[in-house]
C-alpha cells in the first residue's frame, strides 16, 4: 500500500506555503514554543510528533492564530499573520483546520455545517455552497447522511464531516490536529484514508499525529518536536530507521514497542 | 468457544404494566404503609377540596349588580364582573376601549402565529412582530396621530398596563441583555469593566428603589422641560434592571458552551459577530431558556410593584376597587381573581418554555 500512495502524491512546487520563522511563544512564563522554524511548500506533508506537552497542537494552532506567536515571523500564502484582523481573516480563509475532538455545530444539520462557512464568509449563494457540500460530502462518503446531526453520527463520520467542512471553503493549507486521537479504533482507518485521498489530491498538510503508519506512508518530512523545540526534521524514511537525536531514538522506541 | 452463530431475531421489550388498575395497586396499594399514606392523602385532599369547590363555584354568586346580589357563604364574583372593565382597562375611556381590543386581538394573532409550528412566513412575522406591531400599538393607546384623541399614559392601568409593562421589558431586556453579557466576557478592558459595572449596580438595588428613583428622584435633577413621562421612566427602569439580569443568564449560558465551538468557528473565518450569532448565540440561548424564561416570570409579576409610583397595574387597580366602601370585604374574591390571571400567563410562558426546549434539541451536545 505505502508505494502505491508514495507513487499516487503529486510533485512538490517551489511556491512556500506556510513559512514559520523564530516564533516563539509564552504561557505567562512557561516558554512554549523556542525558535520554531519551519517552512511548508505546496502540496508538502508535514507530519508533527513527539510526546505530549511538546508544543505539536501550540505549533500548528499558531499558523491560523488560534493562539498568538509573540515573537518571530508566521507567512501564510503569501499573507504575514500580525495583529491586523484583516490579515487574520484572510488567512483564516486559506486555512482549513481539523481537531480532536471535531468541533462540529450540534445546532446545525451536516450540509448546514459544510455550507455555514462559504456563504457567510465567502458570500457564496446557498444553491451553489450546497452542491459543493454534497460534492465533497460524497468525497468523504456520506452524502447520504447529509441532513443528519452530528449527534447522530458515529466519532469517525462525524471526524469526516468535519473534513468535508473544511475542504468547503477550499483551503489552500489544512492543519491536523490529532484528528484520529479521540476516535475508536475501527474508526481510525475511514478518517486515514480521507487523509490519504487528500493528500493525493495534492493538497498542503500539515498534521499533529500519533499514527506512524500514516507518516510512513504519506509525510515528505517528519517533525519531531519536545520541550517546545524542534529536535529533528527528516523524510520519513530517514525519521523511523536512522534518527539522530537520542531523544528522537527514546521516542521512537517508545511508541513502536507496542 | 461459540455460543451462538445465528443472529438472535429482535424481541418486543417485556410489558410492565397490566393497566391502570395494576398500576394503582403497586403504586399505591402496595404495602400497608402505602395504603395508610393514600387512604390519609385522599382524606386531605377531601378536606382541603371540597370547601374550597363549595365556596367557588357551588355557593358563589355570578349574577346581579351590587353586593346585596351576593350569598352569605360563597363567593361573590360580581365584584370581579361588574369592575372587570376597570380591571382590563383602567381608566381607559369607555368609548376608546376598542383601540385596546385591537391590540390585544393583533397581540392575541401575532403570538399564535409564532408559536404554532407551521406558520409560513415566520421570519416576516417576528420582523413585523418587533417592528410594526409596536408602533400601531402606541398610536392605537396613546393615540395622537390619524385622528385618534390622545389618552395620557395616567389613564392606562389594570391588565392592560401590566402587559405593557411585562411585554416591553421582556422584548427590550433580552437583547440588552445579551449585548451586557458578550461585554463582560469582552476581552477589551474598558467594555468589560463598563457592562460588569451596570450589571453589578443593577442588579445591587430592589427593583422598588429603581422605580422610586426613575418616578421621584429623576424629575428633581433634570429640567423640567426634558422630563418626559411618567410610564416612560418606569419603562427604561424596569428594562435596565431586568437586562442586568438577563445579562448573567445569558453568560452563564455562554459559559456552558465548550472552547472548540468558537475555535471551529474561527478556524473558519467567522467574523466575532457571525461567530457569535450564527454558532455560539443559537446553542447557548437554548441551555438558557429555563433561565431565561424563569427572569421573564419574575419580570411579569413584579410589575405589580409599579404600584408605589402610581401607575395602577391589575393588583393595584383591583386594591383601589376593594378600597370602595361599595365592595367591602370581598378582597377575597380580588385577589384570587388577580392570583388566577397571573397564574395564566405565567402558566403560558412556562408551558411553551417546555415546549421550545423539546424542540430545539436536537438530542445531542458537542
Amino acid at each position: 500500500m505505502s508505494n502505491e500512495v508514495q507513487q499516487n502524491l503529486m510533485a512538490i512546487s517551489d511556491e512556500i506555503m506556510v513559512e514559520m520563522r523564530s516564533v516563539n511563544k509564552w504561557y505567562g512564563e512557561f516558554h512554549v514554543l523556542k525558535d520554531i522554524n519551519i517552512t511548508v511548500r505546496r502540496g508538502e506533508r508535514i507530519v508533527l510528533c513527539g510526546p505530549s506537552g511538546s508544543g505539536k497542537s501550540t505549533t500548528i494552532r499558531c499558523i491560523n492564530r488560534l493562539e498568538e506567536h509573540q515573537t518571530g515571523d508566521i507567512i501564510v500564502a503569501g499573507t504575514p499573520l500580525t495583529n491586523d484582523l484583516k490579515n487574520i481573516e484572510v488567512i483564516r480563509r486559506e486555512v482549513g483546520m481539523v481537531f480532536q475532538h471535531f468541533n462540529l455545530f450540534p445546532h446545525l444539520t451536516v450540509l448546514e455545517n459544510c455550507c455555514l462557512a462559504p456563504v457567510w464568509v465567502r458570500k457564496m449563494p446557498k444553491k451553489e455552497a450546497e452542491e459543493i457540500a454534497m460534492n465533497y460530502l460524497k468525497r468523504v462518503k456520506i452524502p447520504d447522511q447529509a441532513l443528519k446531526y452530528p449527534g447522530q453520527l458515529s466519532g469517525g463520520q462525524q471526524q469526516r464531516v468535519a473534513i468535508a467542512r473544511s475542504l468547503c471553503m477550499n483551503p489552500e493549507v489544512m492543519l491536523f490536529d490529532e484528528p484520529t486521537s479521540a476516535l475508536d479504533p475501527e474508526m481510525i482507518k475511514e478518517v486515514l484514508d480521507t487523509m490519504i485521498e487528500l493528500a493525493e489530491d495534492g493538497m498542503t498538510m500539515l498534521c499533529v499525529t500519533h499514527e506512524m503508519g500514516f507518516a510512513k506512508t504519506v509525510a515528505n518530512r517528519v517533525v519531531f518536536m519536545d520541550g517546545g523545540q524542534i529536535i529533528e526534521e527528516n523524510c520519513p524514511h530517514e525519521f523511523f530507521n536512522n534518527p539522530q537525536s537520542e531523544r528522537t531514538q527514546l521516542f521512537l522506541s517508545q511508541i513502536l514497542q507496542h | 468457544m461459540i455460543q451462538s452463530d445465528k443472529k438472535l431475531p429482535d424481541l418486543p421489550p417485556p410489558r410492565r404494566s397490566d393497566g391502570a388498575f395494576g398500576w394503582i395497586r403497586a403504586n399505591l396499594f402496595s404495602s400497608v404503609t402505602n395504603t395508610l399514606l393514600t387512604l390519609l392523602a385522599v382524606y386531605l385532599l377531601y378536606i382541603g377540596l371540597v370547601p374550597l369547590i363549595q365556596w367557588a363555584f357551588i355557593d358563589a354568586s355570578w349574577v346581579g349588580e351590587t353586593r346585596d346580589d351576593c350569598a352569605v357563604g360563597g363567593a361573590c364574583w360580581v365584584f370581579i364582573k361588574t369592575r372587570l372593565n376597570q380591571f382590563v382597562y383602567g381608566f381607559y375611556p369607555e368609548e376608546l376601549y376598542w383601540r385596546v381590543n385591537w391590540v390585544f386581538i393583533l397581540f392575541g394573532v401575532l403570538i399564535t402565529l409564532l408559536i404554532a409550528e407551521k406558520t409560513p412566513y415566520k421570519k416576516w412575522i417576528v420582523i413585523f412582530t418587533l417592528t410594526v406591531f409596536p408602533i400601531i400599538t402606541f398610536y392605537l393607546v396613546y393615540g395622537g396621530a390619524f385622528g385618534l384623541e390622545v389618552v395620557e399614559t395616567h389613564k392606562w392601568g389594570g391588565l392592560m398596563l401590566t402587559l405593557i409593562l411585562a411585554v416591553v421589558g421582556i422584548v427590550a431586556a433580552l437583547p440588552f441583555g445579551i449585548l451586557l453579557a458578550l461585554g463582560r466576557r469582552s476581552t477589551m478592558p474598558v467594555i468589560k469593566t463598563f457592562c460588569t459595572l451596570f450589571i453589578e449596580i443593577w442588579r445591587g438595588v430592589p427593583l422598588i428603589t429603581v422605580l422610586f428613583m426613575a418616578s421621584v428622584m429623576l424629575p428633581l435633577f433634570i429640567p423640567e422641560e426634558i422630563v418626559f413621562d411618567k410610564l416612560v421612566r418606569a419603562l427604561i427602569g424596569i428594562v435596565m434592571f431586568q437586562s442586568a439580569y438577563m445579562a448573567e443568564v445569558v453568560r452563564g449560558g455562554l459559559q456552558a458552551i465548550p472552547k472548540g465551538q468558537y475555535e471551529a468557528a474561527s478556524a473558519l473565518g467567522l467574523s466575532y459577530w457571525k461567530m457569535m450569532g450564527l454558532i455560539i448565540l443559537p446553542q447557548a440561548l437554548k441551555l438558557m431558556i429555563p433561565g431565561i424564561v424563569n427572569t421573564f416570570i419574575a419580570l411579569f409579576k413584579d410589575t405589580s410593584l409599579v404600584l408605589v409610583i402610581g401607575l395602577l397595574d391589575l393588583l393595584a387597580i383591583v386594591q383601589a376597587g376593594l378600597a370602595d366602601a361599595k365592595w367591602a370585604g370581598y378582597s377575597v374574591e380580588g385577589y384570587v381573581f388577580v392570583g388566577l390571571v397571573f397564574w395564566v400567563f405565567c402558566f403560558g410562558m412556562s408551558r411553551y418554555s417546555q415546549a421550545l426546549e423539546k424542540k430545539l434539541d436536537t438530542g445531542h451536545k458537542s
